[in-house]
């Protein structure tokens, strides 16, 4: 039932990073450089509207799944490591998972980025019994989470508000800021690229 | 609905609501989603191939395996099992991702517009020239390291990490926009 559920879930979701255009390092740069906010838009939105499913279905108990939450710990390898993440990120155009979908996708410079990634993870196993007693792993608020999810194992930092209230706050928020950025696509004026653009536009309605 | 499967590319809104429901329904359904555990869970394969007896039945591990390599033991020798018994429910959903990719690659409309005018930048990223591998090579090797380090990557953190609020999840999103977006400004600059 487990492996059914990965292959489902997994499929799902390389399928969207795919159709999203995050598996594609073009945009992924293009966002980084404040060309293109497609994605940044579109990753704020997907935020918002799970941070809302997820408080609401919490608040109503439903499905068990205050169980299912896992919260990570917040400590100063988080830091470290996500500023060293972003470099690779920035760098490359690829993170962890996008690089496999645009493995899956066919696209030859993600094996490049498999080996790489591969061989970074390598490193880490190898030398993490040298560093996991220092400062890297010093704690800065545990596993904690802004907004009360009712998993008692993860402390709140808000406890005196509600959690459906302060979840779906936040999750508002980021759909308001994902609602107002502008998409910025400011292409060279050419003709035949003011075609296709619009062209998208008639074939990404939403509705359909 | 069948031209939402077989366009390139979905509008950012379709996008994000996708995004969303892949996020929620792994929470609902099983667990959050994340990504980069797999890779030293990968280069474990290949060593207990090239070295037998990496990873051991530990009782005393709550995994019920164990590892000499001090990473591969920790939480209850977690990672050993998974490399003990790779088909597992972390493993084969990072599969299903590649096929998902390769499935949503290969039914994508024929003769549709290219998205993206060409340009400089894009031009370089899509090609295989040395100084492109370089690049993805080495962005490979510090995202991982850095994933690993933080204890999560752009899915397992920034998405499933600040979807459940987690302090961790909006430390290290922060920290990854930091660095990326002064390196993509730095090596590909605002230009075309």
């Amino acid at each position: 039932m487990q492996i059914a559920l990965a292959v489902l879930l997994g499929f799902l979701f390389g399928f969207t990073l795919q159709k999203v255009g995050a598996a594609n390092p073009v945009k992924i740069i293009d966002m980084l450089r404040f060309r293109d906010l497609h994605l940044m838009k579109a990753i704020l939105f997907g935020i918002g509207f799970a941070m809302i499913g997820l408080f609401v279905l919490l608040h109503f108990g439903v499905l068990n799944v205050a169980s299912h939450l896992s919260v990570k710990s917040a400590y100063t390898g988080v830091i470290v490591g996500g500023l060293l993440l972003g470099a690779g990120w920035g760098m490359a155009g690829f993170c962890p998972g996008t690089g496999l979908v645009g493995l899956g996708a066919g696209r030859r410079d993600a094996w490049v980025f498999l080996i790489g990634g591969l061989l970074g993870a390598f490193l880490y196993t190898l030398i993490y019994g040298w560093i996991k007693g220092s400062f890297l792993f010093a704690s800065i608020g545990g596993k904690s989470t802004l907004a009360v999810t009712g998993n008692d194992a993860f402390p709140a930092l808000f406890p005196q508000i509600s959690g459906l209230v302060l979840g779906c706050g936040i999750g508002a928020g980021f759909i308001i800021v994902s609602l107002v950025l502008p998409l910025l696509k400011k292409r060279r004026v050419q003709a035949g690229v003011e075609e296709s653009v619009a062209q998208d536009r008639t074939e990404d309605t939403p509705a359909g | 609905m069948k031209s939402i499967l077989l366009q390139k590319q979905w509008n950012w809104l379709l996008s994000g609501l996708m995004l969303g429901i892949s996020f929620l329904l792994a929470v609902v359904l099983v667990k959050p989603i994340g990504v980069s555990t797999q890779y030293p869970i990968l280069d474990g394969i290949i060593w207990e191939q090239v070295q037998p007896g990496l990873v051991t039945e530990n009782a005393e591990n709550k995994s019920g395996y164990g590892s000499s390599n001090a990473y591969l033991n920790e939480n209850g020798g977690k990672y050993a099992a998974a490399i003990a018994k790779p088909l597992n429910y972390g493993l084969v959903f990072v599969l299903a991702m590649i096929l998902g990719g390769f499935v949503a690659r290969v039914m994508q409309r024929r003769g549709q517009p290219e998205l993206y005018t060409p340009s400089i930048v894009s031009a370089e990223l899509n090609s295989m020239r040395l100084k492109r591998l370089q690049r993805v090579f080495v962005g490979g090797f510090l995202a991982l390291l850095g994933a690993r380090l933080a204890g999560g990557c752009t899915s397992g953190h920034m998405m499933s990490g600040m979807m459940q609020t987690s302090l961790s999840g909006f430390l290290f999103a922060a920290a990854a926009f930091a660095a990326a977006i002064p390196m993509a400004l730095h090596l590909y600059g605002r230009e075309e």
